[in-house]
């Protein structure tokens, strides 16, 4: 009878290993374009790619961005070209992780990394500011911001060879 | 310092306290404790006897002198208040970790892990739902009837509580007792609470009460949707009760008493057990159980997706705590019930020897009992109100009758040949139910998916024509049910009429006030 295929059914879960992933001893893999939380991406020779235009900003869909753009200066340069983001905070509360601005920001400044466990006790600990967001600079080279020389960084976006 | 810091403090320094009283007492008086036990130094004993140690050791000088306990005064007093205490202890426990238990396996048929992360494997996950639940706002809506609010819950749980009474966990126990006054003795203790002449009964009244509690938790909530899941869970309640009774009036039959003492003493051996003489009786039986309880295929009265809860709709904290505790117990007690009258009860080959292993081995068979209640859960789908009612009162109760009529059958015939007959007798009547039971189910295979469907005009269910075997059996049943008992009333009106053929109408109207005896003056002197 089908009642008797039933119980048999249900036993033989018991018999079975649990699907049941037991987090936080084990973790699951993320797919590579998991949107997790957002990084200031950085070139390779250490400038900050973010310019501050507010694309990002612009383009938010939940109004999670803050961008407060300031001039940069050869003796004190924060990324190559004129600009860059004085000010970069995300209201995590605010933001519904779409990945929005990272389509919209036109030096691959910000994007979605896999962190995922954010958590905090008050609303103001939610805005994360350009500190927490921006990435360490790599091994041996020198942060931002850095004194070159003149005349160098003047484009905002890197030269391309085939623009095409 | 906050106050529950300040009486959290208060009552460690308190038990601080007795604890150390208790300490010095013992060592203030640690030689008199040991000579006591039997460990003096002195080699000889007190009064000629060995100390515990030595009656432990020494089987032979056991049972001595054995002093039942309901003749004496003191033991009978205080061993019911005794076990009764330890009893409500084990049942609470065990309500809570079947919580646990049910959890956990549910969650293990259905491929996933339970609650593991609150203690080891995840047994402290009771204790911290009973301190949430605990914690939670006791909210009583505002046009709720106040009193009968509060009382219902308890109306529901007691009952439970109480139907695993009349259960005995085991055999008579031999207790020493170490009085230095009277010597040895050793007092018989029952284990269990009374094993009463009418426990069967008892079980079937006390559970009938728990409906009170429901129906009065849905109307006082002043809720209609509590109200129509209240009605519902006590008509379910109802209709159960009936096959609920027939299934256990057949151990009453085979084993001729309804003590649940003596239903289990029947039982020595598993070849014993009722269940292999009548298991159309322990099938309904758990089912009907199971209906009792609320417990599912059942549970459409508490299903959230119905009525969002049901009765319990309005009651939040430490009354919502209740009901969950009276449907769990409730679950524990027809474990016990229905493990007691068709299982076999506590015994097993390994307790002959040592009865105290009794209540181990009964808990053992009342886990088991669990795990299936559970695995029913698991597995099947909730039953519609309206087939729940049609297969408690069209399907179980003609069932149940058929169980009785076997076992009536086969005991009267095997009392009537003797010796071997019941057995044989009670096997044949199993072949016929089973054959009956296979064309039936063949019959219930073949929906109306299977068969043309039968024009309007022509079925029955409108036309309202009563044909069929059915119809036409209860009408010879009915016919033969009325020919004795006319021809009774007739024999009586005619008997009474021979009787007062020689009154006088004042003897008869004496007769029926009541007066004393009358010697009829007859026709004449």
């Amino acid at each position: 009878m089908n009642v008797i295929k039933g119980f048999a059914t249900t036993f033989k879960h018991l018999m079975e290993e649990p699907v049941t992933v037991q987090y936080p001893e084990q973790v699951q893999k993320f797919a590579e374009r998991y949107k997790g939380r957002h990084h200031l991406r950085r070139y390779e020779n250490g400038l900050e790619k973010c310019i501050g235009c507010s694309l990002c900003a612009a383009a938010c869909p939940a109004d999670a961005i803050w961008v407060e753009a300031a001039e940069n200066t050869d003796e004190e340069r924060y990324s190559p070209g004129e600009r860059y983001a004085k000010t970069y905070e995300i209201n995590m509360l605010r933001c519904i992780f779409c990945g929005y601005c990272e389509d919209a920001c036109p030096t691959q400044a910000i994007q979605l990394g896999h962190e995922h466990q954010m958590s905090f006790t008050d609303r103001r600990d939610a805005i994360y500011v350009k500190n927490m967001l921006i990435d360490p600079p790599a091994e041996g080279l020198e942060g931002t911001p850095r004194q070159v020389e003149p005349g160098v960084y003047t484009r905002s976006i890197p030269d391309m060879e085939d623009p095409a | 310092m906050s106050r529950n810091q300040k009486i959290g403090l208060g009552v460690g320094v308190a038990g601080l306290v007795v604890t150390l009283l208790v300490v010095i007492l013992i060592v203030s008086n640690i030689s008199a404790i040991a000579s006591w036990i039997g460990f003096d130094d002195s080699g000889t004993n007190i009064n000629g006897r060995e100390g515990a140690i030595g009656m432990l050791l020494n089987p032979e000088s056991r049972v001595t002198n054995v002093i039942q306990c309901s003749d004496h005064a003191g033991c009978s007093a205080l061993w019911p208040i005794l076990f009764a205490a330890g009893f409500a202890l084990v049942i609470v426990t065990g309500f809570a970790y079947t919580t646990l238990l049910e959890r956990r396996l549910l969650s293990f048929l259905q491929h996933r892990v339970g609650p593991n992360r609150v203690g080891p494997a995840g047994f402290l996950q009771p204790a911290a739902d009973g301190v949430k639940l605990v914690f939670k706002e006791d909210l009583m809506p505002a046009g709720a009837d106040k009193w009968v609010f509060r009382i219902a819950p308890l109306i529901k749980m007691v009952p439970v509580l109480m139907v695993a009474a009349v259960i005995p966990m085991g055999p008579d126990l031999m207790l020493p007792w170490f009085a230095p006054s009277l010597g040895d003795i050793w007092f018989q203790v029952p284990q269990g609470l009374i094993d009463s002449n009418v426990g069967i009964l008892w079980v079937i009244a006390i559970t009938s009460i728990a409906t009170y509690g429901v129906v009065l938790a849905g109307w006082s909530s002043d809720n209609k949707y509590a109200m129509l899941g209240a009605l519902r869970a006590s008509a379910q309640m109802i209709s159960y009760e009936l096959s609920m009774g027939l299934a256990l009036a057949v151990p009453v039959m085979i084993v001729g008493s309804m003590s649940f003492g003596d239903i289990i003493n029947a039982q020595r051996n598993i070849w014993d057990w009722l269940v292999f003489q009548n298991p159309l009786a322990a099938a309904i039986l758990i089912i009907a159980l199971l209906a009792e309880v609320s417990r599912a295929p059942f549970d459409l009265t508490e299903a959230e997706q119905e009525l969002t809860q049901g009765y319990m709709t309005e009651y939040s904290g430490m009354k919502f705590a209740l009901f969950m505790m009276a449907e769990y117990i409730g679950m524990i007690a027809v474990s016990f019930v229905a493990m007691a009258a068709f299982f076999g009860g506590y015994h097993l080959w390994p307790m002959d020897g040592a009865p105290i292993l009794a209540p181990l081995i009964f808990l053992i068979k009342v886990f088991l009992c669990l795990c299936g209640m559970i695995w029913i859960r698991a597995t099947l789908p909730r039953i519609r109100y309206d087939r729940l009612m049609q297969f408690g009162w069209k399907v179980m109760i003609p069932l149940a009758l058929l169980s009785v009529t076997w076992t009536a059958i086969s005991v009267v015939l095997g009392d009537a040949l003797g010796g071997d007959a019941y057995p044989l007798i009670s096997g044949a009547v199993f072949v016929v139910v089973l054959a009956f039971g296979a064309i039936a189910l063949r019959r219930l295979g073949e929906d109306e998916t299977t068969q043309e469907a039968i024009p309007m005009e022509d079925d029955p269910m409108y036309t309202g024509e009563r044909n069929g075997i059915g119809w036409a059996l209860i009408h010879v049943v009915g016919v033969l049910v009325a020919i004795p008992i006319a021809l009774i009333n007739f024999n009586i009106r005619a008997l009474e009429g021979m009787a007062s053929f020689g009154r006088t109408p004042e003897e008869d109207r004496a007769l029926e006030s009541g007066e004393t005896a009358i010697t009829p003056s007859g026709g004449g002197d």
